[in-house]
């Protein structure tokens, strides 16, 4: 590193520990985010509200309602008495689903005839119903073949089942969305703090005219590049540290693969935000104008495209290749197979291949940009 | 010895032409002014001769080295104070001049001492950790041209320095640019001011993009004005003037608070001529006519009047 790239880097690290509301802003991000994904967003679904109306109160009926009660899934609202009452639940929200059990339910089940069992399930929420159809129709099948088994073994004939299911899910067992979504929020928060803060803090110097005043020293655009970025490329190594260490403290993401190998990679995606927000700073003269783009360059195509929260896999051909415009999709990748899956780096290179690319691209992007700006302005 | 030369120098935007075939050279420790409207060209040919505008066509050796091939090595040699003045209002003093140090690549014994020159010449010592922000224009200005020879460059250019600064401080600031040229630093100046081109000991102006006069302010009241010019202290000035402007010995008119200034040509037969017309047939009383010396802004008025036609 040259003196005029430290001269450069230290400066802008003061500015930035003077700006106390802009360091702040950026160290609270993460936490505030880690509190938003790690508990208010949750595909898990427990607690479902449920209402059941049993008309039969028999031995049965009070068997498959415990069946059903045991799990975590369902809490009960309230046994209710009358139809009339069914509407009301779910208008009011107070139920999601509701259970009716016929009277003639243990009568019919005794006689092998069979037993129609209804659910009424708010579909307002479709993704919600359908996970609740799916629970409630596990529990429901479960009891049946309970029962079946049972009628058969007092007949003095055994049961047994072809196939038994069991799946395991690797790295993450519980199937926990915390585990799932720690990696990716990574990825989230560094680049929006990347982005953002570097080309806030080079159209800053545009706007103020200081720009001309360091264009007109010897120093070369690298070394001012360099140097500018590097406080912010550190600030996003904290802050990576932070999101790991909070990970662990409140969700027990433990990093199962190589701490270097993450580091590297990190340290190549910072890179790529990086040239993001330089790119951003060529085309914007103000620091509101540049504020918009990075933000929205940064966190939307980052939340929604890079297969965060919803899966690549399954969204259609066209948006799968829109995909490719945030590098968040191939760090997200690096992330969850280093940090869950303990993968090396052999087994996921080609993203680190795409991360570089980026950083040709918008770095070279940025320079035509400028050049094209000095021959026009 | 030529600290600069500038050869038929041009900048194109597109269709517009900043700097229209511009050439004048700059004498080693000269000051140096340079002056136009708002818009004329000035800046762009500051950005050009500093080497971070590349010209059109035509060149410059500036210190000796060419603003088209070579502007690294013309950046070495050379300061630079913007308009804006261009330091961090968020870092202090010190800081500030630390910062520009290491830009420039100081060894740390030299960039302590020019650090005391600097605030020395801003009266800032014993206030070095005060922010930047927080000091008054003026004092600002100063501690910006210190910072802009931080490295002790052998050719300054300083575009509009004392633009919104009160009086006192712009003498102060006028006294710093001639200590530097006493040392032998090259001074290139662009400014507003009329009063402060008289400072200078070579004039260039410009009007859209191209020169329209060089030399020193005393060349240039006499060799680009050849009309008398007379002062008249009188009452109603602007109806005076627009008498006076119908007139035929009459060029260019120009109101000077309550005086009036004429540029009159050969036609001109004496101070009866006017005083006949405005207290006889317009009953105007005339309190004075002078004959005076020009100023520069009756040059320049006068040069830009001819430029329009």
């Amino acid at each position: 590193m040259t003196a005029r790239t430290r001269a450069i880097a230290k400066k802008e690290a003061k500015q930035l520990f003077r700006d106390k509301r802009f360091l702040g802003v950026l160290l609270f991000f993460p936490v505030f985010y880690l509190g938003l994904f790690g508990y208010a967003v949750n595909f898990d679904i427990h607690n479902i509200r449920i209402a059941i109306l049993d008309k039969d109160n028999s031995y049965e009926s009070r068997e498959l309602t415990n069946s059903m009660l045991s799990t975590s899934y369902f809490t009960l609202t309230k046994n209710i008495s009358s139809d009339g009452e069914i509407k009301k639940f779910l208008d009011q929200k107070d139920a999601q689903v509701v259970m009716v059990i016929p009277d003639n339910f243990s009568e019919k089940l005794h006689s092998k005839q069979n037993v129609k069992l209804q659910f009424l399930i708010d579909g307002v929420d479709g993704n919600a119903a359908t996970i609740i159809s799916n629970y409630v129709r596990g529990v429901a099948l479960s009891y049946s073949m309970e029962f079946q088994t049972e009628m058969l073994a007092r007949l003095g004939k055994n049961v047994y089942s072809p196939i038994q299911l069991e799946p395991i899910f690797w790295f993450n067992p519980a199937l926990e969305s915390s585990r799932f979504f720690i990696p990716g929020l990574i990825a989230i928060i560094l680049i929006v703090t990347g982005v953002v803060s570097v080309a806030l803090s080079l159209v800053k110097e545009k706007e103020r005219g200081t720009i001309e005043q360091i264009n007109v020293s010897s120093i070369n655009i690298v070394e001012l590049l360099i140097g500018k970025s590097l406080p912010y490329i550190i600030l996003c190594l904290v802050d990576a540290v932070f999101i790991l260490v909070l990970g662990y403290l409140l969700f027990g993401v433990v990093v199962e693969g190589s701490m270097l190998l993450l580091f590297i990679t990190t340290l190549i995606f910072i890179a790529a935000s990086t040239s993001i927000g330089i790119f951003i700073s060529a085309i914007s003269d103000s620091q509101q104008v540049a504020f918009s783009i990075a933000l929205f360059a940064s966190l939307l195509p980052s939340v929604i495209l890079s297969g965060f929260v919803f899966p690549i896999e399954s969204m259609p051909f066209i948006i799968k290749i829109i995909t490719n415009i945030t590098p968040s999709k191939f760090f997200i990748v690096l992330l969850r197979g280093i940090i869950l899956k303990g993968a090396g780096f052999f087994a996921m290179w080609d993203q680190v291949v795409y991360l570089i690319l980026y950083i040709i691209i918008f770095l070279g992007l940025a320079s035509i940009v400028s050049k094209k700006k000095e021959k026009a302005a | 010895m030529n600290s600069i030369e500038v050869n038929n120098l041009t900048k194109k935007f597109g269709d517009f032409t900043a700097v229209d075939n511009v050439s004048f050279t700059v004498k080693k420790g000269d000051i140096f002014g340079f002056l136009g409207a708002n818009g004329a060209g000035k800046s762009t040919t500051i950005r050009m001769l500093c080497g971070i505008l590349e010209p059109t066509s035509g060149d410059a050796l500036v210190g000796g080295f060419s603003v088209m091939n070579e502007p690294d090595k013309v950046k070495q040699n050379i300061g630079y104070m913007s308009q804006k003045f261009s330091l961090y209002n968020d870092l202090s003093v010190e800081e500030n001049i630390r910062f520009f140090g290491g830009v420039y690549g100081l060894d740390d014994d030299v960039l302590e001492e020019r650090k005391k020159w600097a605030l020395d010449i801003a009266n800032l010592k014993g206030k070095e950790t005060l922010l930047t922000g927080s000091l008054p224009g003026g004092i600002k200005q100063r501690l910006a041209l210190g910072t802009a020879v931080i490295h002790r460059p052998e050719i300054v250019f300083l575009d509009e320095p004392t633009s919104g600064v009160d009086p006192i401080s712009r003498r102060n600031f006028w006294n710093l640019i001639n200590d530097l040229s006493a040392e032998g630093t090259t001074v290139l100046v662009t400014t507003h001011y009329l009063e402060e081109a008289e400072y200078c000991n070579n004039i260039i102006l410009i009007n859209a993009g191209k020169l329209i006069a060089e030399g020193s302010s005393q060349n240039l009241k006499t060799n680009y004005l050849t009309n008398t010019i007379l002062e008249i202290e009188c009452e109603r000035v602007v109806d005076t003037m627009e008498i006076l402007e119908q007139q035929e010995f009459v060029d260019e008119t120009s109101i000077f608070g309550n005086n009036l200034h004429l540029s009159v040509n050969d036609a001109y037969k004496g101070d009866t001529q006017i005083s006949n017309l405005l207290s006889k047939q317009n009953s105007i009383k005339i309190n004075r006519i002078n004959k005076i010396t020009p100023t520069l802004e009756d040059v320049f008025i006068h040069l830009l009047e001819k430029d329009k036609k």
